[in-house]
């Protein structure tokens, strides 16, 4: 994503006459839709977005200003509270587990494996599915009365009890067990490109020294996995800080609220619960989540791009 | 991309491949269990399902629960199965990819071949425009469609998709043409070439695998997204993960699950046909989508 410096354009040349003004225009005439589109529909509606949560909209927007009463509001429901509680369980073990799974996956697909081209597609093709489809298959294959717990009771064994899926305590960890399955192949395939990139002089030359491969891989290869971790983590906290369809499709947000997401929590404020001004509130903090997540990593792109002369 | 280049020179003995290649297995079959689920069990009887007996292969094979999920079940208030929308999808997502697809390789050929004061910034600001989570647009997009008359229809969909599809499709394009030697097309200006002939011309012809690319990312998303959907569509112009949703979460009656089982695979049947087709563009597009052109 390096914003490479301005080299190696076409200078536009220094012709006469209408028609060639025209030809220097067209770029611009041709770029302008779009920009005008992501100006208005991204940021003018950003800043739409922003007034509102300063605003006392209930169904309708309105444009009466109440100052921080939306944010004070929000901060105020238990409701809110346990979306950003569940987002931090959901959100830090998604990462974590996503990141431990892909990268012992691409450590062990990295070893000469003789059918890693049938097994690879095997791990990714969740990623091409809808949450909603992933949604619907572990919301039954979890259902206590159907799925996993029937399934090893019918093995023999008569006390088996895995109802996590319909208890308010434990239902956000199943949203946790769709997420990595859907995920985890993609953050291993992430992995994979980056030992790929290895220097294998360095290893060679390690190797002569007698190291093992334990420690070969804790002191040569992870360390230089570094831009694949920052990758994975900011993809990854991306899509957990926007999930929505999968806890719609999986669990509703419930039992009860007890799966309550801010992305859940946003849409039932403002378009069920007719409290537009306090959704615009959760939405302006939803943004805030991400852009301190994507803003450093565009930032350090940017800056590490330009360094190497790009 | 990853599959060419070498492994990583490590040496493993053989007992240590034998444990490999198990985890290797044991973790294809925990990603494939949910699919296999999903196929048994929407060619079962229900009462099988009820019985128990998810993981196993049906007893006696049936295709109604597919007949049931295409044509009779009840979604909402009508019983019409999930192929209306199926085809709500379909009409939404072939003009949203190609609108989308077209600008943004019209914009990557701009923001590389023909740079001007600012388009740094241009870009800059159609990256970001990529990572917003989108309910911080979802308010102002509904009174929006609402005032262009196009609330509730697929029209308005197909807008909201090109509109945050563009930011990735030119991300992809300009990332691209970045690499394009631009001696090429300072000589075609010299013979006198426009810029369109010089993008037709020059651009176009060796654009193949960044549209593959494009077309498979736009497609995937535009196909798969509910959130969309689920705030702008009307009962007629629904889209299949919004029917899919509410086949599955309808409270009442008995739940079908090998019709929900079924229904879910035609939901996912487009983008896993895309998949396996040209899985490689798939990866090198999500790669692209999420680390670095």
């Amino acid at each position: 994503m390096a914003i490479a410096a301005d080299r190696g354009h076409v200078h536009s040349p220094e012709r006469s006459g209408a028609m060639e003004r025209l030809q220097g225009l067209l770029p611009k005439i041709v770029l302008a839709p779009s920009f005008a589109a992501i100006v208005v529909f991204v940021y003018g509606f950003i800043l739409f977005t922003g007034y509102l949560s300063f605003t006392n909209s209930r169904i309708l927007p309105n444009f009466d200003l109440v100052g921080l009463a939306n944010y004070t509001r929000l901060f105020g429901q238990p409701n809110w509270w346990l979306a950003l509680k569940n987002l931090a369980i959901f959100g830090s073990l998604y990462i974590v587990i996503c990141s431990v799974i892909g990268l012992g996956l691409a450590i062990l697909l990295d070893q000469k494996i003789r059918g890693e081209g049938l097994l690879r597609p095997i791990y990714l093709y969740p990623m091409a599915l809808s949450f909603i489809v992933t949604g619907t298959a572990w919301k039954w294959f979890l259902d206590p009365g159907i799925g996993v717990e029937t399934i090893v009771r019918s093995w023999g064994f008569t006390t088996f009890t895995f109802n996590w899926i319909k208890d308010s305590q434990m239902a956000i960890y199943t949203v946790v067990i769709a997420a990595v399955w859907q995920s985890s192949g993609f953050v291993m395939a992430m992995f994979l490109a980056g030992l790929r990139g290895i220097d294998n002089e360095m290893i060679k030359a390690a190797q002569i020294d007698g190291a093992s491969n334990f420690n070969l891989y804790r002191r040569i290869i992870i360390p230089q996995l570094r831009p694949a971790f920052l990758s994975a983590f900011v993809v990854l906290a991306h899509l957990a800080i926007k999930s929505y369809d999968l806890v719609i499709a999986l669990t509703n947000g419930g039992p009860g609220r007890a799966t309550e997401l801010p992305a859940t929590f946003m849409y039932s404020y403002t378009f069920t619960r007719n409290q537009m001004g306090v959704g615009a509130a959760s939405a302006v903090i939803m943004l805030i989540m991400i852009a301190s997540v994507i803003i450093p990593y565009i930032y350090a792109e940017v800056r590490g791009g330009q360094s190497n002369g790009r | 991309m990853a599959a060419s280049s070498p492994d990583t020179a490590v040496r493993t003995g053989r007992v240590t491949r034998a444990v490999i290649y198990t985890a290797l297995i044991v973790f294809a079959f925990y990603y494939l269990l949910p699919l296999y689920v999903m196929l048994v069990n929407s060619v079962k009887p229900l009462a099988e399902i009820q019985g128990g007996a998810m993981l196993a292969l049906p007893q006696a094979f049936t295709l109604a629960p597919w007949q049931s999920a295409w044509s009779t079940a009840q979604i909402g208030v009508s019983p019409t199965g999930l192929s209306p929308y199926f085809i709500n999808s379909i009409v939404m997502v072939i003009p949203a990819v190609a609108i989308s697809t077209i600008l943004g390789a019209l914009n990557g050929y701009v923001l590389t071949k023909w740079r001007f004061p600012g388009s740094t910034v241009v870009f800059a600001m159609m990256l970001l425009a990529c990572f917003i989570p989108f309910q911080i647009v979802l308010i102002p997009m509904a009174r929006i469609l609402g005032l262009l008359g196009l609330a509730g229809t697929t029209s308005g969909l197909v807008l909201v998709h090109v509109v945050y599809g563009l930011g990735f499709t030119t991300l992809f394009f300009r990332n691209y043409y970045e690499a394009f030697p631009t001696e090429l097309v300072k000589a075609a200006q010299i013979d006198g070439a426009g810029f369109f002939g010089i993008f037709r011309r020059i651009l176009l012809p060796s654009s193949g695998p960044i549209i593959v690319v494009t077309v498979i990312w736009q497609f995937t998303n535009v196909w798969n997204d509910f959130l969309f959907g689920a705030s702008f569509s009307s009962a007629d112009s629904q889209p299949m993960t919004v029917a899919l949703n509410n086949l599955v979460s309808s409270s009442t009656g008995v739940k079908e699950y090998n019709v929900h089982f079924a229904g879910a695979i035609m939901a996912a049947l487009p983008t896993l046909i895309v998949y396996i087709v040209s899985g490689r563009y798939f990866v090198r597009g999500l790669m692209a989508g999420a680390v670095k052109g």
